[in-house]
C-alpha cells in the first residue's frame, strides 16, 4: 500500500516565521511513485525523480533507484534520510555476506536484510522499500518491505504516494509472461500517470532492467513520457 | 471494575458511504456509476445500497461522503427541480440541477462532508457531467468520486476517450468501478450502473460474480 501520506497539508508544529521559508523546518521526503515489475528473464523498476522538502522540490532529479549490489536494487520511498541510512546499512551488510558465502548473493536474502532493519525500528522509521533484482537460483524477484516492516514478494509492485492512484491502471494492465519491451511500456505509463495526478511525484522518470547479463539504465524526460488523452 | 457499556463501535460511529462513483458523458448522454458500500467504521451497515439518486426524470447524482448528508441534500434538491420544472413549464437543465447542489454544498460546506457528482441529460446541452465538490461547479467529460476513486485515477487518464459508444462508456464504467472496488476497503458489493439518453434511462445491477476479472495476486 501506499507508504507515506502525501505531506499536502501544513502540520504546523513549528511557530510560522517571515524570515525564513516554512520548507526549513519540514522534513525532507521522497514523496514519490516507486514501482518494479518481474519479467522472464529479470525485473524492471521505476521511479520518478521528486524530493520535497513541504511544497519546495529540493531535488527534481532524484535517483531513487539504489544499487546494493551488482544485481540487486532498491526503489525508495518514505523519508529520504531513513531510507538513505537503511540502504547504506543493507549495502555493507550484503557486501560483507557475499565475501563470505564466495557468491554473488539472494535478492532473498537483501530483501530480508531490510525487512529486519525496518521491521526493529519500524517506531523510528518512514520507509517504503521495494528491493528487486536477479539471482542464478530464482531469476528476476521483487519483494516488497512497506512501511512496518513486512516482507512480501510479488510479480509487481508499486509504492510511495502516487502509487495509490495507479492501482487500477496496474491490475488491468498487467499480465503474467509480458515481455521486457512491455514491462518497460508498462512502468513508464504508469508512472507518467501516477506524476501526473501526485503533486509529490514528478520530474524524469528513471528505468533499470536487471537481468542475467547486468543492469541497463535510462531515464525518460518530461516531453518524452507516454501521452494520455485526459480532459 | 465499572465499565459503562457503550455498545458495538459502529453504533457510535458515523455512517458514511466510503464509496466509488462515477459518471461519464457520451455522445447522446451520461452513464453513471456507483458501488454500494456504506460503512460504519469498520462494519458494513448496508451492502446494497444504491447511491445513484433520482433528482429529475432525466437527472441523476452519486452520493458520497456522510451518508445522511448526500441523501439529505439530494432530497432538498430533488423537491426544489419538481418546483422549478413546474415553474418553468418543461425539464429542467443539467446545470440548473448541478448548481442547486452546489448553492447547497457551498453554503453549508462547514457543517457537510458529502460530495455529489450531477449528471444527466437535456434537450440543450445533451449529455452533461457536473462535479460539485466543496462547493464548486465544475462540468468535465467524466468524473470520479469517493475514496475508492484514488486508486483509478491512473486507470480512467489512460483508458477514457472522448466520444466513446454508448456500450464502450458502460464498460468503461464498469471496470472502473471493478477495480476500485478490489482495492479500496470501503467500496464492495454490486455495481449500479445508470444510463441516461433522449430516449430514456435505464438501470442496472451487476453482481459481484458478474463483474469483469482483473490481475489479482
Amino acid at each position: 500500500m501506499a507508504a507515506t501520506a502525501a505531506m499536502g497539508f501544513p502540520q504546523h508544529l513549528s511557530s510560522f516565521n517571515d524570515l525564513v521559508p516554512e520548507w526549513t523546518s519540514r522534513e525532507v521526503s521522497t514523496g514519490t511513485t516507486i514501482m518494479a515489475v518481474e519479467f522472464d528473464g529479470g525485473v524492471v523498476m521505476g521511479a520518478d525523480s521528486r524530493t520535497t522538502t513541504g511544497a519546495y522540490i529540493a531535488n527534481r532529479v532524484t535517483d531513487k533507484l539504489t544499487p546494493i549490489h551488482d544485481q540487486i536494487f532498491c526503489c525508495r520511498s518514505g523519508s529520504a534520510a531513513d531510507t538513505q541510512a537503511i540502504a547504506d546499512a543493507v549495502t555493507y551488510q550484503l557486501g560483507f555476506h557475499s565475501i563470505e558465502l564466495d557468491e554473488p548473493p539472494l535478492v532473498q536474502t537483501a530483501a530480508n536484510l531490510f525487512k529486519d532493519m525496518c521491521y526493529r525500528y519500524r517506531e523510528e522509521l518512514m520507509a517504503g522499500i521495494i528491493v528487486a533484482g536477479w539471482d542464478k537460483r530464482r531469476g528476476g524477484q521483487v519483494y516488497t518491505v512497506p512501511v512496518g516492516g513486512m516482507l512480501t514478494r510479488q510479480p509487481v509492485s508499486v509504492g510511495g504516494s502516487g502509487s495509490s492512484y495507479i492501482y487500477g491502471y496496474v491490475d488491468s494492465n498487467y499480465r503474467t509472461g509480458m515481455s521486457k519491451e512491455e514491462c518497460l511500456r508498462f512502468a513508464a505509463g504508469a508512472l507518467s500517470l501516477a506524476m501526473e495526478r501526485d503533486g509529490s511525484s514528478g520530474g524524469v522518470v528513471r528505468l533499470a532492467v536487471i537481468s542475467e547479463q547486468g543492469v541497463e539504465r535510462q531515464v525518460i524526460l518530461g516531453n518524452q513520457l507516454p501521452k494520455f488523452s485526459t480532459l | 471494575m465499572l465499565e459503562e457499556f457503550t455498545g458495538p463501535d459502529w453504533l457510535s460511529e458515523e455512517v458514511k458511504t466510503g464509496t466509488t462513483i462515477i459518471a461519464v458523458e457520451f455522445d447522446g448522454g451520461v452513464v453513471l456509476g456507483s458501488d454500494s458500500r456504506v460503512s460504519a467504521g469498520a462494519s458494513v451497515v448496508n451492502r446494497v445500497m444504491n447511491k445513484l439518486s433520482l433528482l429529475h426524470d432525466k437527472i441523476y447524482c452519486a452520493l458520497s461522503g456522510s451518508a445522511a448528508d448526500a441523501q439529505t441534500i439530494a432530497e432538498i434538491v430533488n423537491y426544489q427541480l419538481d418546483v422549478h420544472s413546474v415553474e418553468l413549464g418543461e425539464d429542467p437543465l443539467v446545470r440548473s440541477a448541478a448548481t442547486l447542489v452546489k448553492n447547497i454544498s457551498y453554503k453549508y460546506k462547514e457543517e457537510l462532508s458529502a460530495h455529489l457528482i450531477v449528471a444527466g441529460w437535456d434537450r440543450r446541452g445533451g449529455g452533461q457531467v457536473f462535479v460539485t465538490l466543496n462547493g464548486l461547479l465544475s462540468k468535465q467529460p467524466f468524473a470520479v468520486g469517493g475514496s475508492g476513486s484514488s486508486y483509478i485515477y491512473g486507470f480512467v487518464d489512460a483508458e477514457f476517450r472522448k466520444s466513446m459508444s454508448r456500450r464502450e462508456s458502460q464498460e468503461f464504467v464498469v471496470n472502473a468501478l471493478t477495480l476500485a472496488m478490489s482495492r479500496d476497503g470501503s467500496s464492495g458489493g454490486v455495481a449500479y450502473l445508470v444510463t441516461i439518453d433522449e430516449t430514456g434511462t435505464e438501470e442496472k445491477c451487476i453482481l459481484g460474480n458478474e463483474l469483469p476479472k482483473f490481475f489479482d495476486q
